[in-house]
């Protein structure tokens, strides 16, 4: 909605110098230093792209480009010239970085039985965002379909641009290690894409996403188990498949419409 | 020193092979992204990079090799089809373009990903080292893949020479390029297709998320130099070249260390030096002029300031002091010493002891203002019938923009008034 689809993507590449650094200087895995590490470096690829774009005004899609690949190679860097010394594992950070390896997977799968870390953190970050969106509905509504007119109304949307943000990192980073970046860029990006196709109203297209993320995700699941793949591969090539039928169905109805209108006249 | 001038010497073939064949791909990206660069759609060079893993998975599977040749027309025809559904979607939806990018990405990749690890886990043996495609392995360049990238990069230069001028009018305005008849399909199918070409190439060899920076960031940095389209071709290359060459050099000094991260890093850093430095276009340098903008507005006004203590009130003879001077308009202190030193400098304030006087070319400067300032009043409340009340504060602006040709228009125009609205005389030179 607020044409930062792409934030999500960037975000998740640039968070990997951050979960680095966190290790190398705590010298642990545990997940809450790390936490610490990625959202630091999440915040910091915000702010560089906003610096780029606003203040050396590039343009935006190039800033963002820039910036998170830039971030991702000094990650990449830092963890070939570390390894050697630091006992951690190059994959490791990587697969997790990519959600390539299928162990994260099932965890992830099996979290909703045996892994009450994982179910714990998807739970509270459901909340959170579910009380944000109650709470804020109203402003993020002004300020995501029209800014001007939430400006001429006294309301800040730089606050609500940060408020937004900080919420988009959050999402992402602690996701991340649940699912992988791509795939947290396609339940960010593909229901509420879907849901819009299909209709105008903000509720009911959050309700709609809600239910296609939903029924990719229990999908997903039976089609990985199925096919012995990854499961969050398989969830988001359901949830694009779902955007597919909405697509043809919205196309069919605005062709169904056009042809009425011309019958009509 | 002397690993550098074997690095230089490219007398180890391995080394050659592979500097080569980085500058070669860095540079055919460079030149591609620099167009994608202009019609704002610098993330699609992302999303192709992530869209070409189901199509290398689906030919893996298909055909059971790992043929380059043959996983390269899996890549070329994924990558098409991506960027095919980015087009429609924008285009026939009401979903935006970055939702499209954003869209087509993660759905290509997860249908990649899922691919990928049901490969795996069929057990076929040889399917390892697929993973290559995800992050690039620059080292493993072999000659092939060299002549590969060089017809490649022929390729693509060719094509950019022969529609040089349907690209450039394509990619500044596409618009304008549909209105005067140019085959605007065509060009954008051409375009593509050089896109997924030159992503495709060097997927293997810096992975995914880099690609995207061979592409973007190189354009960006040549953007900050020029407005030319020429010159930004070339800067992006020579950039690009550039990086690749010192990315392959880096990892030749110490074996540990990446090539393609290395490339970008140097990209990153060439660029954002460029986008600070640059002049003309650089942040200092626009930096730099507003400041010296603000620098002739704060003398300019207490020149003014001056005119009106000394000329005015007849304290020509005396001489000013400093306070004197703050009480009559409010400017923070360290800027007001600031300009003081600045009109010292220029000879147009004297400084007798403690108090200050105008010089005489300080005078003639200061009397261009205020009748500048009054001209402009004038010129408000005549010509456009504005009240008396509301020209000042926009003759506060103009007095410091008004250049001497349009002084003389407004002379001409008011036939050389000697009296402002306010019935304050208006100072000529002489």
């Amino acid at each position: 909605m607020r044409k930062m689809a792409m934030l999500g993507d960037a975000i998740s590449h640039a968070v990997l110098p951050g979960i680095v650094l966190a290790f190398m200087i705590s010298g642990s895995r545990d997940n809450f230093s790390m936490l610490i590490g990625a959202s630091l470096a999440g915040l910091l690829v915000t702010l560089l792209i906003e610096l780029l774009h606003k203040k050396i005004h590039l343009q935006e899609d190039a800033s963002i480009g820039i910036s998170f690949t830039w971030l991702f190679a000094i990650g990449v860097i830092l963890i070939s010239a570390y390894t050697e010394q630091v006992d951690l594992d190059q994959d490791c950070v990587l697969y997790g970085e990519i959600a390539y390896v299928p162990f994260d997977l099932i965890y992830f799968s099996g979290g909703e039985l045996f892994f009450p870390r994982a179910t714990i953190i998807s739970g509270l970050l459901f909340l959170l965002t579910l009380g944000f969106v109650l709470v804020a509905y109203k402003g993020l509504k002004i300020t995501s379909f029209n800014s001007d007119y939430a400006k001429s109304l006294g309301i800040s949307t730089l606050a609500w641009h940060l408020v937004f943000m900080s919420m988009v990192s959050i999402t992402t980073v602690l996701s991340f290690e649940i699912v992988g970046a791509i795939l947290i860029v396609a339940l960010l990006v593909v229901p509420p894409a879907t849901a819009y196709l299909l209709t105008k109203r903000l509720k009911q297209m959050l309700l709609l996403a809600l239910i296609f993320a939903l029924l990719s995700a229990i999908g997903g699941y039976y089609l990985a188990v199925l096919l012995d793949a990854s499961i969050a591969g398989a969830m988001v090539s359901l949830a694009g498949f779902f955007f597919l039928l909405a697509l043809i169905f919205s196309r069919l109805r605005s062709r169904s419409l056009k042809v009425d209108a011309y019958l009509n006249e | 020193m002397n690993d550098v001038w074997a690095f230089f010497s490219f007398s180890d073939p391995t080394v050659r092979i592979v500097s080569l064949g980085t500058v070669f791909l860095a540079m055919s990206a460079s030149v591609v992204g620099t167009f994608a660069f202009l019609r704002k759609r610098a993330l699609v060079g992302d999303a192709i990079a992530h869209a070409i893993l189901p199509g290398i998975a689906i030919a893996f599977m298909l055909s059971g090799t790992k043929n380059p040749v043959v996983l390269m027309m899996g890549a070329l025809i994924s990558g098409w089809l991506a960027t095919w559904a980015m087009e429609y979607i924008t285009e026939k939806t009401k979903l935006s373009n970055d939702t499209a990018v954003a869209l087509v990405l993660s759905v290509f990749f997860g249908i990649g990903i899922m691919l990928l690890t049901h490969i795996q886990h069929s057990g076929s043996g040889n399917q390892s080292g697929l993973d290559q495609y995800l992050f690039g392995k620059a080292a493993g360049m072999t000659e092939q893949d060299l002549w590969t990238y060089s017809v490649v990069a022929v390729l693509l230069l060719t094509v950019v020479l022969s529609l040089y001028k349907e690209l450039k009018v394509y990619s500044f305005n596409p618009d304008f390029a549909a209105v005067s008849g140019l085959p605007v399909k065509a060009i954008r199918r051409i375009l593509n297709l050089v896109t997924v070409l030159a992503i495709a190439i060097g997927i293997q060899s810096v992975g995914v998320v880099l690609m995207a920076a061979l592409l973007i960031t190189p354009a960006a940095a040549a953007r900050a130099w020029t407005s030319s389209l020429k010159i930004m071709l070339i800067l992006a290359a020579l950039i690009g070249g550039i990086s690749g060459l010192s990315g392959s050099l880096i990892s030749y000094l110490s074996p540990a260390m990446p090539t393609g991260p290395w490339i970008v890093m140097t990209l990153s850093i060439i660029t954002l030096l460029s986008l600070f430095f640059a002049p003309k276009r650089g942040a200092l340098s626009r930096l730099l002029k507003q400041r010296r903008h603000s620098q002739k507005i704060l003398n300019e006004n207490l020149l003014k300031v001056f005119y009106k203590l000394s000329v005015e009130r007849k304290l020509e003879q005396v001489g000013l002091s400093v306070d004197q001077l703050q009480a009559e308009r409010a400017i923070n202190k360290s800027d007001f010493a600031a300009a003081i030193r600045r009109l010292k400098r220029k000879n147009w304030l004297l400084a007798e002891g403690e108090k200050l006087k105008l010089s005489s070319i300080g005078l003639v400067e200061a009397k261009r203002v205020v009748r500048l300032h009054r001209l402009w009043e004038m010129y408000l409340s005549q010509r456009l019938n504005l009240k008396e009340d509301h020209i000042h504060p926009n003759a506060e602006s103009m007095e410091h923009i008004i250049s001497p040709e349009l002084e003389a228009l407004l002379l001409k125009e008011l036939d050389f008034p000697t009296q402002d609205p306010h019935n304050s005389p208006i100072p000529y030179a002489n």
